[in-house]
């Protein structure tokens, strides 16, 4: 039990420490972008106090009061869940968030998992083959697959599953001229038209990772004396491969998902930008654009908690899976 | 005499490593001609931002990729783009890797206290996504136009990973049976890091410099992509940028060059840095490396 209390602490400081870093980069810092746009509105003509007013409601910060307390607003404002309002469209940033959010969970997770899964079948197969002709193009593959960055998989899936092949629609998350959003089969058929070529992109430039850590830790696996034992009374290939390498290969390699959930919900931010495809990562790139910086703090803060989430939700799954863990 | 014999016979050690790690000779040639032209460009390619050619002329031998939607050399601008790109690359995984050496040995020598909090800092850093912070951060001061600054941005938001595993490397030596004897004799534990430790793990803190440098490529392109980094045209990622936003390369296949060059100019890059930081164990590991002297 005290196990899970460490973990939800580790959680609690990590999000204290985002919270922190973004009042830093927005209020402290020297030229920061509040005192960015107070200065700009200024020589615009605008009054002082409008100029003050307009940033107070944009970034839900007092201006007028004194530092500390700025800080604590600031502090119990996210934790409220506002985040203020977006500089250029005028609406609270949280509803903007809302909006896109879901279209990236769904899209990261999907992909995310599919790697995973992927990455873990074929490194266990790999590592079971090894030396042979398919663990060497296995290999090539993965190796490809950690050093070639995923938009550049992007551009070449556009070139030729939407410019050659024509099979997929080249951006946007659902044709709104065809199909209504809602609960229908047409427009759940045209989510997921839109949505492979960006899960393809995850799953591409993730799996390698995987397999190259699944076949490290099944070799080592593979070498102990309880597999030799398993051989010898005869057990089949097929239950050895499963229930005796991959069920213990499988725990280190997991353990190492927290770290690449935050990787791949980084990425999305260019996959996004590329596909056109309404998640926080083209929203973040179009604020980065329109200089929308309560969008952005907002966005990065929404992105931060939900990797902090996943983690947790991970670890909790870990000790689960390994109740090892819990007596480290 | 005795300087030339030993310097012939490094080069002979040299030669005979290349010769039995085909993907580290070929790795090494790549990066090095990258190197190469990114040093040479501005002596060997005149430089023409106005565009002398007609637009959108397919590769010859004259223009080796192309010419883009206002008739510049494409190959030029790759060429330009790679002193951008490689001297960013090279100045973010520099202050990574010392960071991250700085950070993970420190833990790792003196544990208690300091482990702790440092351990904290790196799980946090590892726990915030790295790209979305340094958007947020570039996009926050004022000085990203400069390399140094950008290398620091770089550095502070991934040095955590590379400092893990550079503190468990620094543990798992740490207890080995020479440091406890020099711990004996009363040597202090930071001399015993400098003199002992380090030396033994540079050639892992190597690969996780060379790992530092792909995702500050990686890093640097893509903040490029989204406009982040202040506009210089020859970024790769700005080449990239334009010409999938702005000319007609991903609706025709007219000017698809001007998008191939810079994606191919990366994959190579990318894949010739995993070749060597995958073989660079093998080189200077000297365990490994007494097989070639003995041959």
């Amino acid at each position: 039990m005290k196990w899970v209390y460490r973990r939800i602490l580790g959680a609690a400081i990590t999000l204290f420490s985002t919270i922190n870093i973004i009042f830093f980069l927005i209020r402290l810092m020297p030229g920061n972008p509040i005192d960015f746009i107070v200065t700009q509105y200024i020589e615009a003509g605008v009054p002082y106090e409008e100029a003050y007013r307009f940033v107070s409601t944009a970034f839900g910060i007092e201006l007028n009061k004194p530092l500390h307390l700025q800080y604590i607003d600031f502090i119990f404002n996210l934790l409220k869940g506002s985040l203020g309002n977006s500089i250029v469209y005028r609406t609270p940033v949280s509803q903007i968030i809302f909006s896109a959010l879901p279209w990236t969970i769904f899209t990261v997770s999907l992909g995310l998992s599919l790697s995973f899964l992927g990455g873990v079948f074929l490194g266990l197969l790999s590592a079971y083959k090894r030396n042979s002709v398919i663990d060497k193009i296995l290999q090539v593959l993965s190796v490809s697959s950690v050093a070639i960055p995923n938009y550049i998989f992007a551009y070449i899936f556009i070139i030729i599953f939407c410019r050659m092949l024509n099979l997929f629609p080249m951006m946007g998350a659902y044709d709104s001229l065809k199909v209504k959003p809602g609960f229908n089969l047409p427009f759940i058929l045209n989510v997921m038209h839109h949505a492979i070529l960006p899960i393809l992109c995850y799953f591409i430039a993730g799996f390698g990772a995987w397999l190259l850590r699944m076949r490290g830790t099944s070799v080592s696996v593979l070498g102990e004396y309880h597999i030799s034992f398993a051989r010898l009374r005869g057990l089949s290939s097929n239950r050895i491969m499963w229930k005796y390498v991959g069920r213990n290969a499988i725990l280190p390699v997991f353990a190492i998902f927290a770290i690449n959930v935050g990787y791949i919900f980084g990425g999305s931010t260019l996959i996004e930008n590329i596909f056109r495809y309404p998640g926080v990562g083209l929203y973040i790139s179009r604020a980065v654009s329109n200089r929308d910086y309560t969008l952005m703090q907002g966005i990065f803060f929404l992105l931060t908690f939900s990797v902090i989430v996943s983690n947790l939700i991970a670890d909790l799954l870990y000790s689960f899976l390994d109740p090892r863990v819990k007596t480290e | 005499m005795k300087g030339y014999r030993s310097i012939n016979r490094k080069v002979m050690l040299f030669l005979k490593i290349c010769k039995g790690n085909p993907i580290f000779t070929v790795s090494l040639l790549i990066v090095s001609a990258y190197i190469l032209i990114a040093i040479l460009a501005p002596y060997i390619i005149p430089l023409d931002l106005t565009g002398k050619n007609p637009p959108y002329l397919p590769p010859s031998f004259q223009h080796p990729f192309g010419t883009d939607h206002i008739g510049r050399d494409i190959f030029m601008q790759i060429a330009y783009g790679s002193r951008d790109v490689l001297l960013l690359a090279a100045i973010g995984a520099g202050f990574t890797i010392l960071f991250a050496t700085f950070g993970g040995a420190l833990a790792g020598i003196y544990g208690g206290i300091v482990d702790t909090i440092l351990t904290i800092i790196i799980d946090v850093m590892l726990t915030i996504p790295s790209l979305p912070l340094q958007i947020v951060i570039a996009a926050s001061i004022r000085g990203a136009g400069n390399p140094i600054i950008l290398g620091l941005v770089l550095a502070i938001t991934s040095w955590a990973a590379p400092a893990r595993s550079i503190r468990s490397q620094v543990m798992s030596i740490k207890s080995r049976d020479f440091i406890e004897a020099s711990r004996c004799l009363g040597v202090p534990k930071i001399k015993i890091l400098i003199s002992d430790i380090l030396p033994i793990i540079m050639p892992y803190i190597m690969v996780c410099g060379l790992i530092s440098f792909i995702s500050a490529i990686y890093s640097i392109v893509g903040l490029a992509m989204i406009g982040v980094i202040p506009w210089s045209e020859m970024n790769w990622g700005v080449m990239i940028n334009i010409a999938a936003n702005y000319t007609p390369a991903l609706l025709s296949f007219r000017g698809i060059w001007y998008l191939l060059a810079p994606l191919i100019a990366i994959v190579v890059l990318q894949l010739a840095i995993v070749g060597l930081s995958n073989t660079i164990e093998v080189i200077f590991n000297p365990r490994l490396r007494e097989r070639y002297e003995t041959k």
